[in-house]
């Protein structure tokens, strides 16, 4: 799996990193989202999936 | 075509804790449909989760609440807009909203937030301590759900602790539903007042807190304006006060009126965050007020909105949406609930999310098990829930312990 973040259209409410933190940061300086780990698998590909249906700006998407 | 509006907006309730009967009907039968305001204008309700999401993603529609056709949910509302007023985030499209959201993003990150959850724990703890010295019964909304935001909020951007009663005081009456207009004005003024000379103060050297940091950081990218920062310390202030005290009530009140619910937390407080996105679903008290102004004709469910147009997307019904969540009346807090709207969705979703996810879930923790014989004073059908506001909560919550 493949990460691909739109980070024009992030509007930085950090649901990605409440869901994992391992996968997900934001930038201290505007809050937008900074990926730690763009092809996760396992437990973690779950996850991504979780966070891209969480992002309230649909900034996330995923490649399978 | 004949323009028919089968409902008047706002619609009664007749639960505590469920919309307005009529909310099903719409989604079901006419889900983008016409509504009567109560100034005698229309608007569209969009009412199903993907419509209101739609409305609430797109560019389409505008959040600008001084403009003139803005849909207006108190009658006599537009006559007090000042479209020259300084603008704040909340009103502000693009392109000149991205920008003043992300300047300030930083100081509501997951991990910023982290740190400040020992000051939040001292902050509960000394309201409930306040609390149990009280008498009883003891009202809830004024010894833990009304200080506990405003104090965290003032902690946040600094303000001196000698000045918490004033901004308590004033920020009560600006929130106020009853509170007459010119008198509204008037504390409104005068918190804003106080926040462009604590900013003054705070400007030859910038402190550590976040309207210190707000300084530099505009300063370095050269859009400082004091004003324009005291509108965003005002809006900061006001935002998360009386939204968060009014969860604090609500989800108290269904806590207690769901012994197998609160077993749950109380047995493993891990769960209590999930149980905090199904109180911000259930009670979604931020309703109507996700209102915009279409800029630019679209469609939406099937139904072509026009550029003029208002809309209103209910984010109670979306929450209550079969189609979104599975027996949407139904409280459960296993359930995952974080798709819901009660934060709004899209670029002006609640910036104070997070803290607010915080405050609500160090307070049930704390509550619950250090008052466990905690319980209502009145029979729920006796409490004051504020069926005549925007933001939907209680005006008292009188307890015993
Ligand atoms: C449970 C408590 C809260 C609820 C239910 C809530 C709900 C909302 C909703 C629905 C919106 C979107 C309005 C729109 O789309 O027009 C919003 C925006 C906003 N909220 Fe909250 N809120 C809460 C707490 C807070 C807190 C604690 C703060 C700050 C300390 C805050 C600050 C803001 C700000 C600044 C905006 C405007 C964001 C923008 O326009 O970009 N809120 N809130
Ligand atoms: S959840 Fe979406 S909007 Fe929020 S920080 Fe992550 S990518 Fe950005």
């Amino acid at each position: 799996m493949k990460i691909i973040v739109d980070t024009g259209k992030c509007v930085g409410a950090g649901q990605c990193v409440l869901t994992e933190p391992a996968l997900f940061d934001q930038s201290k300086d505007d809050g937008t989202i900074i990926v730690l780990n763009e092809t996760p698998d396992g437990e973690l590909a779950e996850k991504a999936r979780e966070a891209a249906h969480v992002c309230p700006s649909q900034a996330l998407s995923l490649e399978e | 075509m004949t323009i028919v509006e089968n409902h008047e907006f706002p619609m009664a309730r007749t639960c505590p804790f469920a919309p307005p009967p009529a909310y099903e009907e719409i989604r079901e039968e006419e889900p983008v449909s016409r509504v009567r305001l109560p100034d005698g204008e229309w608007a569209w309700v969009v009412s199903r989760h993907e419509d209101v999401r739609t409305v609430l993603n797109d560019r389409r529609f505008s959040a600008d609440r001084q403009h003139p056709d803005f849909p207006q949910l108190v009658k006599g509302e537009a006559a007090s807009r000042r479209p020259d007023e300084e603008r704040t985030l909340i009103t502000m499209d693009a392109p000149e909203h991205g920008p003043a959201r992300k300047a300030v993003l930083g100081e509501f990150t997951v991990r910023r937030l982290e740190a400040l959850r020992p000051r939040i724990q001292e902050i509960v703890d000394g309201q409930i301590d306040a609390l149990l010295a009280g008498p009883q019964p003891g009202d809830l909304v004024d010894s833990l759900s009304l200080p506990v935001p405003s104090l965290v909020i003032c902690e946040m951007l600094g303000v001196p602790y000698a000045d918490h009663e004033f901004f308590q005081e004033h920020t009560v009456k600006v929130i106020k539903q009853s509170t007459p207009p010119e008198e509204r004005w008037a504390a409104t003024k005068a918190i804003q007042g106080y926040m462009a000379d604590l900013i003054a103060e705070k400007e030859d050297n910038p402190p550590e807190d976040l309207l210190g940091r707000q300084i530099v950081k505009l300063r370095e990218n050269g859009t400082y304006r004091r004003t324009a920062l005291a509108g965003m310390g005002f809006l900061l202030l006001v935002a998360g006060h009386e939204t968060t005290a009014n969860m604090i009530s609500l989800s108290t009140v269904a806590f207690l009126r769901n012994p197998e619910q609160l077993a749950m937390i109380k047995a493993d407080p891990g769960k209590t965050l999930n149980a905090v996105e199904e109180m911000l679903r259930y009670f979604t008290i931020i309703d109507a007020a996700t209102a915009r102004l279409c800029v630019e004709d679209i469609e939406v469910g099937g139904q072509l909105i026009r550029a003029g147009e208002g809309v209103l997307a209910l984010g109670y019904s979306a929450n209550r949406d079969p189609r979104a969540f599975e027996n949407p009346d139904e409280l459960d807090i296993e359930r995952g609930a974080r798709h819901h709207v009660a934060f709004g969705f899209g670029p002006h979703q609640c910036l104070g999310q997070n803290l607010a996810r915080m405050e609500l879930q160090i307070v049930f923790n704390t509550l619950f098990r250090r008052v466990p014989s905690l319980e209502l004073a009145v029979d729920v059908d006796e409490l004051p829930f504020k069926d005549d506001a925007n933001i939907y909560g209680l005006y008292q919550l009188p307890v015993t312990w």
